[in-house]
């Protein structure tokens, strides 16, 4: 039963003093997967995440990941299992160059004595080079990642984020902030991360949610209300009532 | 406070450095013995300075507490030549043991009999001891005021405890080094005490060369990268508990160097090494010689304490007043210190105030491309 599954988010409640942030929360992502997850603001989209990376241990339910258990786990035995994050501003190391960037999130092992005794791999070398291609900053290789330009910060963290080879991908608001043509190139640039990876993306951004084209998951109140394409969803009452159909600002 | 990267230029690094060498080889016969023994004195604070810029410039980690890892490192020189050259005392042992009726040595003095032992012990065990607390608090994610607050309390600890035992290291006397023997010479001799200037200028430099290359490359990277933003570096596969630890723990081994060789050259070891000014002053050093910059905790450590002397034999009791002036200048002047100034657009921008240079009308990313303007 584990192995049809990556991920299982398995009656997951978050508790802050009382706050349901998540209210039994169950998801399953197959391997793969390309899956959208949409809600109102305090949803609890980022919760979610943070649940699966281990910075917020859940009050009640399970995470299993690749069959094992993600519960009290820390951050960066997680991450080194296997699950990637993307912050939803971006968060990079802005002293460092582009590189420097790269090399931190490729390198591995992740441990002191690899990094002060050895230089870096050439494999791994390569791998920042087909990266700084993929996403446009090849000439900007040696520039502090902090005069980088808001699009490109953020498809820095992306590119490192798929330097870190992680089975499990998420990506939080990936397009806050950029242009259409940086949106609709940063969908294009998930979609094909996906199938070899499993991605999760949570964005508000509709028009870039349709263009993933994938299965969406609707979160609201701390609990998935519907789960389907994006026809589907768009069709279905609860999610116009809390969601869909709330008018703009 | 905002840290910004500043990576010297090879240029400035060595100029700098042709300066110190050329300043350390002619000391000897420019400096009066007393005076050269002074300059002995700040070089070997400068390597306490180098490790609080370690775990302070790049890791973000600000310790008051360094105080503690450079006294013990003081002590156990201390110990070895106070056992060594204890023979014409009753018992066989350290003079001072006979003020309190003690006739028996302490069992951990013992292995400070070996030259061996006490020459690992001056830099192991403050490393040791930093590491292990170092590991207590980082484990415990304390980090921030917290952790400044947490290691000057410690300090504290350590101050009294060795305040206090008078029967076990002479409590609040402390050690005495200078009427000790090695090589069959008196510490406080004047041919010592020019070996040591020696000792203490090429193991500055050493202490430099070792912080350049635990800085330098990826490890360097991700010190970095815990100071600016420690839960990414924890969500990319890096665990920043050891990673501070050892940083710690070379901050620590750093300081008990300095410590021994300060020791050796003041004449004497004692709790005054862990008062609450001095850890403090320590990094006072680092932030007006630039953070970050290694090579300003050097300049800033000299400097500074030259100074100290020098306004103190003119000026006696107005000392402090210049200490506080110039912590505020930099802290609201020249946040990156003086080094981190002159690296940065300092010169520029004082030359352009006065009208001796034009003004940069674009970005001065676009004007000077060899640096990045950060643009908050």
């Amino acid at each position: 039963m584990n192995n049809k599954y990556l991920l299982k988010l398995i009656d997951i409640t978050v508790s802050f003093e009382g706050f349901l942030a998540l209210n039994k929360l169950n998801l399953n992502l197959k391997k793969g997967e390309l899956r959208a997850v949409i809600g109102p603001n305090g949803a609890g989209k980022t919760t979610f995440l943070d649940v699966i990376t281990g910075k917020v241990k859940p009050t009640k339910g399970e995470v299993i990941f690749k069959g094992k258990s993600l519960v009290g786990r820390k951050e960066h035995k997680i991450a080194r299992l296997g699950v990637g994050r993307k912050f939803q501003s971006p968060r990079i190391f802005e002293n460092l160059t582009v590189k420097e960037n790269l090399e931190i999130s490729v390198s591995s092992p992740k441990s002191p004595l690899n990094l002060i005794n050895k230089s870096i791999k050439d494999e791994q070398l390569n791998e920042i080079e087909r990266l700084m291609k993929i996403i446009n900053l090849a000439q900007k290789v040696d520039s502090k990642a902090g005069s980088l330009s808001h699009g490109q910060k953020q498809w820095l963290e992306i590119a490192m984020l798929v330097g870190q080879k992680p089975d499990l991908m998420l990506v939080d608001e990936p397009v806050a902030g950029l242009t259409d043509e940086e949106t609709d190139l940063t969908a294009d640039l998930l979609k094909s991360l996906s199938g070899e990876n499993t991605v999760v993306v949570i964005d508000h951004d509709m028009e870039f949610i349709r263009r993933l084209d994938s299965n969406v998951s609707v979160l609201n109140q701390g609990t998935v209300l519907c789960e389907g394409t994006m026809e589907t969803i768009q069709k279905d009452q609860k999610v116009i009532d809390v969601y869909l159909g709330r008018p703009e600002d | 406070m905002e840290f910004k990267n500043l990576k010297l230029n090879k240029k400035t690094t060595f100029i700098v450095w042709v300066i110190i060498i050329a300043f350390i080889i002619a000391a000897p016969t420019i400096l009066p013995v007393f005076r050269l023994n002074l300059l002995g004195r700040y070089l070997s604070l400068a390597i306490v300075a180098l490790g609080v810029d370690l775990i302070w410039g790049f890791t973000g980690l600000l310790s008051l507490g360094q105080g503690i890892f450079f006294a013990l490192g003081g002590y156990c020189a201390a110990m070895y030549l106070q056992i060594t050259s204890s023979s014409e005392f009753p018992n066989n042992i350290p003079e001072f043991f006979g003020l309190y009726g003690v006739d028996n040595l302490p069992f951990f003095w013992e292995p400070f009999r070996s030259p061996i032992f006490s020459l690992f012990a001056i830099w192991v065990i403050p490393a040791l001891v930093a590491g292990m607390l170092g590991f207590l608090v980082f484990r415990n994610r304390i980090k921030g005021v917290y952790f400044s607050i947490l290691t000057q309390a410690a300090l504290l600890v350590f101050f009294n405890l060795f305040n206090g035992q008078q029967k076990l290291i002479n409590g609040t006397n402390g050690l005495k080094t200078d009427v000790t023997q090695l090589f069959g010479q008196m510490v406080g001799s004047e041919p010592m005490q020019r070996m040591f200037f020696w000792v203490t200028a090429l193991l500055v430099i050493a202490a430099w060369f070792f912080a350049k290359w635990v800085v330098k490359g990826r490890f360097g990277n991700i010190l970095i990268g815990i100071r600016d933003d420690e839960p990414r570096v924890r969500f990319t596969g890096y665990n920043p508990v050891i990673f501070k630890t050892i940083i710690f723990s070379i901050a620590g081994g750093l300081a008990g160097i300095s410590g021994a060789l300060y020791t050796v050259q003041s004449g004497i070891v004692s709790p005054q090494f862990m008062t609450v000014p001095f850890s403090i002053e320590m990094v006072i050093w680092v932030a007006v010689g630039g953070r970050g910059t290694l090579l300003g905790a050097i300049l800033g450590a000299v400097f500074i304490n030259y100074a100290k002397s020098l306004v103190s034999e003119a000026l006696p009791a107005s000392w402090m007043f210049i200490q506080g002036g110039l912590f505020i200048l930099v802290v609201t002047a020249l946040p990156e210190g003086v080094l981190g100034w002159i690296q940065g657009d300092g010169p520029r921008n004082l030359l352009q105030r006065f009208g001796l240079k034009r003004k940069i009308e674009t970005y001065p990313s676009l004007e000077v491309n060899n640096k990045e303007g950060n643009n908050e």
